[in-house]
C-alpha cells in the first residue's frame, strides 16, 4: 500500500495494464516523451516503447477511430483525449461507432476501447479547458462511463475499464489529478464497472454524486455532523450504466436526496438519477429530490469571480444538504 | 490449353498474373453483383422489400480490386454499393438476401442494419455504419495493428468521392502517411454525392490529396478491370513492403440513381448515363475476356442462367426466413449483460 496523488495511480494502472498485456497500448496527443500536458502517461514511452505509447497526429476523431480500428482487430487501446473539452470532433467515432459496433454488428464485432479525457474545471482553465461534457455521452446505450473521485478507485477503474469488452469512457477530473491522494494497493485488484459505493452511512439525508464534488459533500458531511446532521454518501462511480438498486437503497435510508454534479443541471446525470427515485420511491420521500449542480451557461468563464460562481465547493455542499435536512 | 507444341499466347490478364480461370472468375463475380443488384431493384419495384442502394456501374473495380488482395488475411472496409466486393469477399447470396430481408440470420447484422451495411467477421468485412467515411480510420486503426503485431495483411478500405471531403478521410490518411501504414484506400468516384456533381464536390483532383499526406495517389480507370486490379496489386506489395499507404481514385459512374428512393433524371440527363453506359466496366471485361478466347456467348447464357437460379433460391430464402424476435431487440448493448440485453 502507498499513498500516491490520483494521477499516479491513473499512470499506475495504464503501467500495470500494459505489462500484464502486451495488446494494451497509450495513443494521444503528445503522450510520449511529454507524457501528456499532464503528465499522466510520464515514463511510458520510455518502458513500453513508440509504438505502444503513440504520439499521434493532432486530430481527435482520427484517435478515436483508429483506436476503433485497433480494437476490432482484437487490441486494447487506451485513447487520450487532451482535454475533454477537444473531444468532440470525435463524438461521431464514439456515439455512430464505438458504442454501436457490438449491437449492429449482432454481436460478431466488439470494440473495447478506452477513451481517457480530463474532465471539470476550477484550474482556471476558461470555457474551453474546463467542461464537464459527461452528458453528452450518458445516454448513449452502448458505452460505459466512469467517473472516480479518488486514488484508488481511479487506479481500479481503469483496469477494468482495460479489461471489459465494450466502450469505456473515463473521465478523470483534472482538479484531482494533484489535489487528491490516498492509499493505493500495489496488488492487482480491480473496482467494478457498474457498481456504486457507499462513502459514508447516515440517518438524515442522503447526497448522490460522483467525481470531484463528492469530496467538497464528505468535507460538508463531517462538519454538518457537528451540526447534528447526518449525510448518507452513495459515490454512483460509475454514471453508466447506472447503479440503479444502489441508488434506490440509499435513498430508502433517509428519505431526502441531494444529487450533485459540477455539470450543469439541465438534461445532466442527476437529472435521470432524479427520476430513477420518482418512478421507483416517489412515496417514500420526506422532501423533494434536490440537485446542486453547475449553472445553466455554455462552459466556465476564466476570471476568478466567475469560475468561483461556477465552482460547487464545501460551502456550497453545505448549504444544499442543510436546506434538505431541514426542509 | 492449346495443343502441345503450339505456342501459347498471352494476355494482359496472365501477365498481371491471372489464371485464366481466375479471370473468368472475376467476370462471373461481377456478373453476380450485377444480377442481385438488377434483382433487388426488381423486388423493390415490386413492392417485397422497401428500399435498396445501388452500385450498378462500380462492380468492374470492386471485384478486380478483391481479386487484387489476399482474400484469406487481408480486412475489408467496404461502403455500402460495394456488393461486388463483399461477394468477391465471399459473402454469399443468400446472405445478403438474408439482409434486404431484414433477417434474424443475416451474418451482417442480424436484420439490425440497411441492406448494403456490410459486415462480417469470418469475412474479415469490417462492420459499417451510415454517417460516411468512419471506415477510414478504423482501416487505418486495423492497419496500425498489423504493423504492431507484425501480421501480413493490408487493409482496403473504399469509399465515393463524397467522402473523400469528410474530415475522417483526411484524419485517416494523414495518420496512415505518418506512421507508413498497410493501408489502401479506394476512392469509387462515380461522378455523384447522390445528386452533388463532383465539380461541385472537389476543386482538384482526388489523387492529388495523397501528396499531401506524403504517399503515392493514383487515378486509374474505374472501367478497366485489370488496370485496376494492377493498381491495388501494386499497393497491396508497397503495403506489405512496409512503404505505407495507397490512395487509388478508380474513375466510374453510377449507371443506377443513388437509392430506389432518387429519381436521378432531375439532376443529370438519360444521355449522360447513356453515354456512360456504353463505356461500363463488365460488358467490356466480358469483350476482353471474348477476344482472348476464353469466353463465349453460349458460356455467358449459361452463367446468367445459373445467376438467376442461384437469385431465385437466395431470394426465396431470404423472403421465408424468420424475422428476429421482437424481444431480441434488447440483446447485445454490451458484451457482459449474461443475455439479459437492454432496458425496454
Amino acid at each position: 500500500m502507498a499513498v500516491m496523488e490520483y494521477i499516479d495511480a491513473i499512470r499506475l494502472a495504464m503501467k500495470e495494464e500494459m505489462a500484464r498485456d502486451e495488446d494494451v497500448f497509450v495513443l494521444g496527443e503528445d503522450v510520449g516523451l511529454k507524457g501528456g500536458v499532464f503528465t499522466t502517461t510520464k515514463g511510458l514511452q520510455e518502458q513500453f516503447g513508440e509504438m505502444r505509447v503513440l504520439d499521434t497526429p493532432l486530430a481527435e476523431s482520427a484517435i478515436a477511430g483508429v483506436a476503433i480500428g485497433a480494437a476490432m482487430y482484437g487490441m486494447k487501446p487506451i485513447a487520450e483525449m487532451q482535454y475533454s473539452d477537444f473531444m468532440f470532433p470525435a463524438t461521431n467515432q464514439i456515439i455512430s461507432e464505438a458504442a454501436k459496433i457490438r449491437y449492429r454488428s449482432n454481436n460478431d464485432w466488439s470494440c473495447p476501447i478506452v477513451i481517457r479525457a480530463p474532465i471539470g474545471g476550477g484550474i482556471f482553465g476558461g470555457l474551453y479547458h474546463s467542461q464537464c461534457p459527461e452528458s453528452v455521452f450518458f445516454g448513449t446505450p452502448g458505452l460505459k462511463i466512469v467517473a472516480p473521485y479518488s486514488a484508488y478507485d481511479a487506479k481500479g477503474l481503469l483496469k477494468a475499464a482495460v479489461r471489459d469488452p465494450d466502450p469505456v469512457l473515463f473521465f478523470e477530473h483534472k482538479k484531482c489529478y494533484k489535489l487528491v491522494t490516498g492509499d493505493v494497493p500495489d496488488d492487482d485488484y480491480i473496482v467494478p464497472i457498474g457498481k456504486a459505493n457507499l462513502l459514508r452511512e447516515g440517518e438524515d439525508i442522503t447526497v448522490i454524486s460522483y467525481s470531484l464534488p463528492l469530496h467538497y459533500v464528505m468535507q460538508a458531511a463531517a462538519e454538518l455532523e457537528q451540526e447534528g446532521i447526518s449525510a448518507h454518501v452513495l459515490d454512483l462511480r460509475t454514471i453508466q450504466p447506472l447503479d440503479k438498486e444502489a441508488i434506490l437503497e440509499a435513498v430508502k435510508k433517509t428519505g431526502k436526496v441531494l444529487i450533485v454534479h459540477e455539470d450543469n443541471k439541465t438534461g445532466g446525470v442527476g437529472a435521470e438519477v432524479a427520476a430513477i427515485i420518482a418512478e421507483e420511491l416517489l412515496y417514500e420521500l420526506d422532501a423533494p429530490i434536490m440537485r446542486l449542480c453547475g449553472p445553466d451557461v455554455p462552459a466556465m468563464p476564466i476570471n476568478p469571480p466567475s469560475e468561483k460562481f461556477f465552482m460547487l465547493n464545501k460551502e456550497k455542499a453545505k448549504e444544499a444538504m442543510r436546506n434538505l435536512a431541514l426542509y | 490449353m492449346t495443343q502441345s507444341g503450339s505456342v501459347r499466347q498471352t494476355f494482359k490478364h496472365n501477365e498481371l498474373g491471372l489464371s485464366d480461370e481466375q479471370a473468368v472468375e472475376m467476370y462471373a463475380t461481377m456478373l453476380m453483383a450485377r444480377s442481385f443488384d438488377e434483382r433487388c431493384m426488381l423486388l423493390q419495384r415490386a413492392g417485397k422489400i422497401n428500399f435498396h442502394v445501388s452500385g450498378i456501374g462500380q462492380e468492374a473495380a470492386q471485384v478486380a480490386a478483391a481479386f487484387a488482395l489476399d482474400r484469406e488475411n487481408d480486412y475489408f472496409l467496404p461502403y455500402y454499393r460495394d456488393y461486388g466486393l463483399v461477394l468477391a469477399a465471399g459473402m454469399t447470396l443468400r446472405e445478403l438476401m438474408l439482409s434486404v430481408f431484414a433477417k434474424a440470420e443475416d451474418p451482417n447484422s442480424g436484420g439490425r442494419q440497411m441492406p448494403g451495411h456490410f459486415g462480417s467477421k469470418r469475412l474479415r468485412i469490417v462492420t459499417g455504419s451510415s454517417p460516411v467515411t468512419t471506415q477510414v480510420p478504423h482501416a487505418v486503426g486495423l492497419a496500425l495493428a498489423a504493423k504492431m503485431k507484425g501480421k501480413p495483411f493490408v487493409t482496403f478500405v473504399t469509399f465515393g468521392d463524397g467522402s473523400s471531403n469528410q474530415g475522417d478521410f483526411h484524419e485517416g490518411c494523414n495518420f496512415a502517411g505518418v506512421h507508413k501504414l498497410p493501408v489502401i484506400f479506394m476512392c469509387e468516384n462515380n461522378r455523384y454525392a447522390i445528386s452533388t456533381p463532383i465539380h461541385r464536390q472537389v476543386a482538384g483532383r482526388i489523387s492529388d490529396r495523397a501528396l499531401g499526406y506524403g504517399f503515392p495517389g493514383i487515378e486509374v480507370d474505374g472501367n478497366d478491370a485489370l488496370e485496376v486490379y494492377r493498381v491495388v496489386k501494386e499497393a497491396r506489395a508497397r503495403g506489405m513492403a512496409g512503404e505505407g499507404p495507397t490512395l487509388i481514385d478508380a474513375q466510374l459512374y453510377r449507371l443506377s440513381p443513388h437509392s430506389t428512393s432518387d429519381n436521378d433524371l432531375i439532376y443529370r440527363t438519360k444521355e449522360e448515363v447513356d453515354e456512360h453506359r456504353s463505356k461500363d466496366g463488365l460488358p467490356r471485361y466480358k469483350q476482353y475476356l471474348i477476344e482472348c478466347g476464353i469466353w463465349d456467348e453460349e458460356q455467358d447464357q449459361a452463367l446468367q442462367k445459373k445467376l438467376r437460379e442461384m437469385l431465385d433460391d437466395a431470394t426465396s430464402y431470404g423472403d421465408k426466413a424468420p424475422f428476429p424476435a421482437p424481444e431480441d431487440t434488447l440483446l447485445y448493448v454490451y458484451g457482459d449483460q449474461d443475455g439479459k440485453g437492454g432496458q425496454a
